[in-house]
């Protein structure tokens, strides 16, 4: 046991957040700033006849105004696709609209100006002439003959098609179950509103032909690598991408923007530093969208409520151009969890990736796994009703059990621990399952609608191992780096690809260094967030910076070997005869505690360099990049309690219940904390949140004054537990937790308003379960 | 046209020539580079540019610059006195109330002024008191208990 993992240290970077100097992007001045506007769509689908740019060019501070066709003729590149499944049809994603408007918010010119309220004037003077041509933004009916073509590279509007599973054997379930639910349900668009809105600064330096891209990413690495190989063409030892402090990403922030491209074109082009904040009326018209899938789902059981089978076809919308990784969400990402903590004979799914005029859609906090969950577990729910037994129950009939692992699903995936009867019993017996069940009948017999919310989810997370990902689609492997160095005061500085926007890597990273190196947490500061600092690495999404905790952790490996050999020569032992005590950081001879080095003896004898074993490198240093052999999956069980006042429809939140299993746990406080926002993210889409668009394709939640962001007042305190199998696949045996607590809570929330109207005969709502909704269909049950 | 006006901010009376439309959070922190004070939305929903003025918790992206010409205003940057952190930036540090940190400084300024107007403040009263600041992190249980225990540092609480 060592002195700081597993133990609640409060986190290092706070301090500078609670005084107000968080290194935000929009706080940075650079000596000669200049400011980006830029002039945006407001139609879903048109033609630009003309764009006149005159008067704003003329307009006093006013340094430059460019437009698409610009931009086209400086010989960048469109925003690259980097998950392409086979037969894929990729129509290219330019940074500014050139002739086509395909979504409302997509840029049309930028202004430079030299302040931001001249930039912002000076988008009025633009004059953009538009033919407006008919929306859609629907996914089903954009495949429906006759819709609006989106791109003329994707004939029915249809990008690429994803199967898995044995198609056949499903069918055969299906005819053959006691009773199959039918579900047809959507999962409704989400805007991720992380609470700093995106910004880019670029300052091109025209002497040493350097430029530098402040950019609020979540893997400043990877939108280097895109930036110097497919869009901005700089070498990259010539291109430094910087993230600072980044408020928030949630998946919004992991893809490559236009923006991205247009800033550092202009910095060059105009040999001036320039900066864009995005205002939060852009950012929900820019930053990608969540979800957004349409989807028919059958599960097929025996009478007994056996699972036999599990068919799943989904219509996912992508949006008007292909972002990042936008196909891999509601594929890769999505139909491999199908299979649940479950033991499921067959399973098949499809998904068909579908463009329409609107905002593009992007991974967001789960990404393709709440929507598995989504579906499995509310025809789960159904089933249970029908088949009139209890939600708990029914899902621990089919658990997978602990003697099970590692547990090859029918859809590609291979678990690789877990104890899910365990966590199914920690979580009735945290909750007080039981005695809610008898309170909800006495509160049923008294004419009131309350609700229970069983859900169990899984992930598929440390997104991970560069062969199954590359297999499935991707673009690139997703190993991570980590690099250790020992200053010759024993000081050291951690480098790691990974990224914190929120997370707090630089405690845990901390503490699993100070731990390897038995060094005093004080003594180390984590740096990441700069491609000029840290070795390459994949960066922070998908639950994986494990994979980067992992990567130290070898590291650390390699610098205690380099010290017990430095500290055996010294001493005179054999090296097999060293110990290294990593509480103390201090290094002995078995048997002898007062034959000893220090940690910070070796380090500054690695300076000296004239007590190093024949043929040792001077210096303390060392990177290891980590690739691991298999995802890790941690798992979950949500139990939640609501009452829906039947006037009004208002859904009140009575209890939450989490039960969680992410494996070893570095920092309790920060994985509850990650929980507990995980939980607010889920319920916001299962009670209040949605992107709504008209059918022309003009957003009407397009601010926060639409969108109905989670607030304090309609929440409550959760109870968080959890349950713990450590990954055998990960060093530390951890498992990640950033997504847990939205996948879980989505369907436990939407599964308790069901629950609740269940009485009145009401089976299925799709979500956002909002008052106005509940109401009419109350009205419309006739009770 | 300009508009010359006196601001008093964290102690340092600022004598600046603001144009008319200028709004007081882009003041503090473009004129005056206090960049401690946030910018979350354009509809005055978000509460990340939430400072003190004339000892009111206000937004001041829904204020203008010149109408705090002659008042005293607090931000982020000034509630620390004398290297001592306020009880309730300790408290949110002490209590994981933060994660991204980008509300924090509202959620800090709009949280002391909901204690110091009310000591016995209770947890409903502070969730219904965050009506007008957001958090994407935290899901607000780590921001509700803070401001528990800073009221209890403060000398009141429920």
């Amino acid at each position: 046991m060592g002195n700081y993992i597993g133990k609640v240290v409060k986190r290092v970077e706070d301090p500078r957040f609670i005084q107000g100097k968080g290194r935000y992007i929009a706080n940075l001045n650079l000596p000669g700033m200049s400011y980006a506007a830029i002039k945006r769509s407001p139609h879903a689908h048109a033609n630009i006849k003309s764009i006149n740019v005159e008067k704003a060019r003329n307009m006093e501070g006013v340094i430059a105004v460019m437009t698409g066709k610009d931009l086209a003729e400086s010989g960048l590149g469109t925003l690259p696709c980097g998950f392409t499944p086979p037969d894929i049809k990729l129509p290219p994603y330019p940074a500014l609209a050139i002739d086509k408007i395909r979504y409302m918010g997509h840029g049309v010119a930028v202004v430079v100006a030299e302040s931001r309220y001249l930039a912002q004037d000076a988008l009025d003077l633009i004059e953009v002439n538009y033919e407006v041509l008919d929306a859609v933004v629907d996914a089903k009916k954009a495949r429906e003959e006759g819709a609006p073509q989106v791109h003329e590279e994707t004939p029915n509007n249809t990008s690429f098609y994803w199967p898995i599973g044995d198609k056949e054997a499903v069918e055969k379930a299906i005819s053959e179950a006691d009773h199959v639910v039918d579900l047809n349900l959507i999962n409704q668009r989400l805007v991720p509103n992380a609470m700093e809105p995106r910004a880019v600064v670029a300052q091109w330096d025209d002497f040493s032909g350097e430029m530098t891209v402040w950019t609020t990413t979540q893997n400043p690495h990877v939108i280097r690598v895109l930036m110097s190989a497919f869009t901005l063409f700089i070498p990259e030892n010539k291109l430094r991408v910087i993230s600072p402090d980044v408020g928030g990403g949630f998946g919004s922030k992991i893809f490559h923007y236009p923006e991205e491209i247009i800033i550092p074109w202009l910095s060059k082009a105009l040999n001036r530093s320039v900066k864009w904040v995005s205002l939060r009326s852009e950012s929900f018209v820019t930053d990608a969208h969540g979800r957004d899938h349409v989807t028919n789902c059958k599960l097929a059981l025996k009478s007994d409520g056996t699972f036999t089978g599990l068919y799943v076809s989904i219509h996912a919308n992508m949006g008007g151009y292909l972002s990042l990784f936008a196909p891999m969400v509601p594929s890769a990402l999505c139909l491999t969890l199908l299979n649940g903590i479950y033991t499921i004979p067959a399973i098949y799914g499809e998904t068909y990736g579908v463009m329409t005029h609107t905002v593009p859609v992007d991974a967001y906090r789960g990404a393709g796994r709440p929507e598995a969950s989504y579906m499995v577990e509310r025809l789960i729910n159904i089933a249970a009703q029908e088949l009139n037994m209890d939600p708990l129950e029914i899902r621990r009939k089919n658990l997978i059990q602990p003697d099970a692992f590692p547990f090859q699903t029918q859809v590609a995936l291979v678990y690789d621990s877990g104890n899910y009867p365990g966590l199914l019993d920690k979580a009735e017996e945290v909750s007080g399952y039981q005695a809610m069940r008898a309170a909800q009948k006495q509160a049923r017999g008294e004419g009131k609608l309350v609700g229970i919310g069983v859900s169990t989810c899984i992930e598929a997370c440390g997104v991970a191992p560069s062969k199954a990902v590359i297999s499935l689609g991707a673009g690139v492997g997703l190993w991570e780096s980590g690099s250790i160095r020992v200053h010759p005061t024993g000081m050291i500085s951690v480098f790691t690809g990974n990224h914190s926007h929120g997370q707090g890597h630089e405690t845990t990273f901390a503490q699993v260094v100070a731990d390897e190196l038995g060094v005093p947490i004080e003594n180390i500061e984590v740096i990441h967030g700069d491609t000029g600092r840290s070795s390459m690495g994949l960066g922070t999404y998908g639950s994986r910076s494990n994979v980067g905790m992992a990567a130290l952790s070898k590291t650390a490996e390699k610098i205690r070997e380099k010290v017990i050999k430095i500290a055996a020569h010294q001493l005179e032992a054999s090296v097999e005869d060293m110990v290294y005590d990593q509480e103390k950081g201090e290094i002995h001879v078995k048997g002898s505690p007062d034959k000893k080095k220090a940690f910070g003896e070796i380090a500054f004898a690695c300076l000296t360099a004239h007590e190093l074993p024949d043929g040792m490198e001077p210096g303390l240093e060392e990177t290891s990049f980590y690739d691991p052999e298999n995802f890790v999956f941690p798992n979950s069980a949500h139990i939640c309690l609501v009452e829906i006042d039947r006037n009004t429809g208002e859904v009140e939140i009575k209890k939450y219940t989490a039960i969680d299993d992410v494996g070893k746990v570095i920092n309790p406080m920060i994985v509850e904390g990650q929980i507990q926002g995980g939980i607010a993210q889920g319920v916001g889409q299962a009670l209040w949140e949605h992107g709504a668009y008209d059918d022309q394709g003009q957003l009407l939640a397009g601010s926060m004054m639409d969108y109905a962001m989670p607030k304090a007042g309609k929440l409550v305190d959760y109870q968080v537990d959890r349950t713990e199998t450590p990954s055998p696949h990960n060093p530390l045996g951890v498992k990640g937790v950033g997504e847990m607590g939205t996948i879980a809570s989505t369907v436990s929330m939407a599964n308790a308003v069901m629950d609740a109207l269940s009485p009145l005969g009401i089976k299925h709502l799709d979500m956002p379960l909002t008052a106005e909704k509940i109401w009419n269909a109350i009205q419309n049950s006739g009770s | 046209m300009t508009v010359n006006i006196s601001v008093t901010i964290n102690g340092t009376t600022y004598q600046k020539d603001v144009e008319p439309r200028t709004l007081l959070v882009h003041f503090i922190r473009d004129t005056l580079g206090l960049t401690g004070t946030n910018i979350g939305c354009d509809t005055v929903q978000c509460g990340a540019c939430t400072i003190h003025m004339d000892g009111m918790a206000i937004k001041s992206c829904a204020t203008l610059a010149v109408q705090a010409d002659g008042s005293q205003i607090t931000t982020i940057e000034g509630l620390a006195k004398d290297g001592e952190l306020h009880p309730m930036q300790q408290a949110f540090w002490d209590n994981h109330g933060l994660q991204c940190g980008y509300c924090t400084p509202g959620m800090i300024m709009a949280a002391t002024k909901l204690v110091e107007n009310n000591p016995g403040i209770t947890e409903e009263e502070i969730r219904h008191g965050l009506e007008g600041n957001l958090c994407r992190c935290t899901g607000y249980a780590n921001i509700v208990k803070s401001i528990k225990a800073a009221a209890q540092a403060m000398g009141g609480g429920a």
